[in-house]
């Protein structure tokens, strides 16, 4: 809104009624905790652990949990549990969130041109949008994965490629009720490109259900990475991540249940934390939303 | 109405063609390409390879080889599969069965618990139980499927022996018992996901659904409560929930096909993975198309449906 920039009194965020509204949100407040407790020990945590997640010990195989240091046991190669989570936890996380931010520009961009354009853009665009969601693209995600081999670069990329539709859906509905505003008639009555108008009047005005979307697909991204990688086609080892670390587990459940039952545990903390928090924004941010 | 349902057909039409180019490209640029598997065996020599491409045509220019095979598809041919030379439609027909029961098991079982934890969640609104529910829908739709098996798998199976750890019935043993026995944990499983988005939307329906004017008058006249909530408020809120059911059809398939490879259940999933294990490609394009149709054809019978059940929507 540079153009029309009104000199106001800086006001806070954190004194901002939507600020109060989440931090009154528990559920949310919660998630928000988890993440940050499970963001900083994947970050800090491998340097305080006695074990490298690399480091093989045969003779320390099928450790149960609590056994010496191996706080969480160890795997068929005797590597530390705990230490293989952490560094899991890092791809997870960094797959999850860029993949989010990857599909957070395509739909906005998407989501913003529909909008704004309508008529026959708008119609092409939200069709190509209903047609993939109403696709089973894990068949067409798990095709590619196979035939790729990809890196984890191109794993984010696919991922990003599948999750792009809803954000574009929640913008398009935000940016079509924005466009007949008084700022944005103004906008235009100024001679401001349309260009300008889509990314820097209404685009700034649609962020409250962009950010909301933002969480939740977070939390589909690690979902999504998980099954992926649990099936043999996602991240590959020795490079862990949460979901291929479950790939053999299921032989071993009746031996060393721990190895399904903890790397599980962490995709759920981490997907609920982020659909909480997604919740809580929601709420805060007064989007009205019909997904859940 | 006609026209809308045409429209719909026409766009899922269109959908199918586009999806069906992206996979086939997608496994002609796999690397070794379709007879990566024959590459791998050592008696094979270049002359063979090359003899195998010219009897499967595949020297060919790929556009003029997707053409001649969505000719075939048309017709019925789904080509062969590259292990056996089984024609495609027999093999996916050998696992379609498996598939829709536990499919049609667990939708069931999500519509059942789903719809009643949704219209108690309505009718006792933010109580304990209502907050339960919403926090626990939350947590269930965070919850991996596969994990969720495992899990299920290991107390239910391995710790309390109670239910089979795995495939669709006991070879030898083909009564219904055994099926439904070897049924319930996977469709428990692949349910879990849908009850809470079910729960969440019935929820949602009921809520409207009773601040509407015709409940306050079937009030009005003295109505028991008992009868305006099942009469007007669940009548009501159950349409569109059918709309829903055709929306999740892909997710469903998704969650089948994770169920199926944890509880190796014979199923399209589990046969789909195997394929692209063994580069069988006929048979991943087969299941790709097939899987699509699967979900177009649902989401139009539940427009077709709600056509018929809603009488605000005359078929013209």
């Amino acid at each position: 809104m540079t153009a029309l920039a009104v000199s106001t009194a800086p006001s806070r965020w954190w004194h901002s009624r939507a600020a109060y509204r989440f931090m009154n949100h528990r559920l949310a407040l919660l998630g928000l905790a988890m993440i940050t407790l499970l963001t900083l020990a994947c970050v800090v945590g491998p340097y305080l652990l006695p074990y490298d997640s690399l480091n093989i010990d045969l003779r320390a195989r099928f450790a149960p949990p609590m056994t010496g240091n191996h706080y969480l046991g160890t795997d068929p190669l005797g590597r530390d549990l705990a230490a293989r989570l952490l560094m899991a936890g890092r791809i997870s996380l960094l797959v999850g969130f860029s993949a989010m931010l990857i599909s957070i520009v395509i739909g906005a961009l998407v989501g913003v041109v529909a909008g704004y354009r309508g008529g026959w853009i708008s119609a092409v665009l939200m069709r190509t949008v209903d047609g993939f969601l109403s696709f089973p693209s894990i068949f067409l995600v798990l095709a590619l994965a196979a035939a790729l081999r990809p890196s984890p670069l191109m794993i984010t990329v696919i991922i990003a490629l599948t999750k792009w539709m809803e954000v574009a859906r929640i913008v398009e509905t935000e940016v079509r009720s924005l466009r007949e505003r008084e700022f944005v008639q103004a906008s235009r009555m100024l001679g401001l490109s349309g260009t300008h108008i889509m990314f820097r009047e209404i685009l700034p005005n649609a962020m409250g259900p962009i950010i909301v979307a933002a969480s939740l697909t977070v939390a589909r991204a690690i979902l999504l990475e998980a099954y992926i990688s649990f099936l043999g086609y996602g991240i590959q080892p020795p490079l862990p991540s949460w979901g291929n670390m479950l790939n053999g587990a299921q032989q071993y459940l009746a031996s060393a249940p721990w190895l399904a039952i903890i790397p599980g545990a962490a995709i759920t903390i981490a997907v609920t934390s982020f659909n909480f928090i997604g919740d809580g924004l929601r709420d805060a941010l007064d989007v009205r939303n019909d997904h859940i | 109405m006609r026209a809308f349902l045409l429209s719909r057909l026409s766009q899922s039409l269109v959908l199918l063609v586009i999806v069906s180019m992206i996979g086939f490209v997608i496994l002609s640029i796999s690397p070794g390409g379709p007879l990566s598997q024959q590459g791998l065996d050592p008696g094979m020599t270049q002359a063979d390879i090359a003899r195998i491409k010219e009897q499967l045509g595949l020297n060919r220019p790929l556009w003029i080889q997707y053409l001649d095979w969505a000719w075939r598809l048309v017709q019925g041919d789904w080509g062969h599969s590259f292990r056996g030379g089984t024609p495609v439609l027999t093999v996916i027909g050998r696992h379609v069965f498996a598939t829709l029961l536990l499919m049609g098991t667990s939708t069931m079982i999500a519509i059942a618990v789903g719809t009643w934890i949704g219209i108690r969640g309505a009718t006792h609104r933010y109580s304990l139980f209502d907050y339960l529910a919403t926090a626990g829908a939350m947590v269930a739709l965070s919850i991996p499927t596969f994990w969720f098996g495992l899990v299920g798998i290991y107390i239910f199976s391995l710790r309390l022996g109670w239910l089979p750890a795995g495939n669709m019935y006991t070879i030898g043993d083909g009564s219904a018992l055994n099926y439904l026995h070897h049924l319930i944990l996977p469709s428990i499983v692949l349910s879990l996901v849908h009850v809470a988005v079910w729960s969440r939307y019935m929820r949602t329906a009921t809520l409207d659904a009773i601040s509407q004017d015709f409940v306050k008058t079937a009030r009005a006249k003295g109505v028991s409560e008992r009868r305006v909530l099942m009469k007007h408020v669940v009548g009501n809120a159950l349409l569109p929930m059918i709309t829903l059911a055709g929306v999740q059809l892909p997710s469903i398939l998704t969650g089948a096909l994770v169920t199926e490879t944890v509880f190796t259940w014979p199923g399209m999933g589990r046969l789909f993975l195997d394929s692209l294990n063994y580069s069988d490609y006929p048979v991943v394009m087969g299941l790709l198309m097939f899987s699509a149709v699967l979900v177009i054809l649902g989401n139009l019978i539940a427009d077709i449906v709600v056509a018929i059940v809603d009488p605000r929507i005359r078929l013209a």
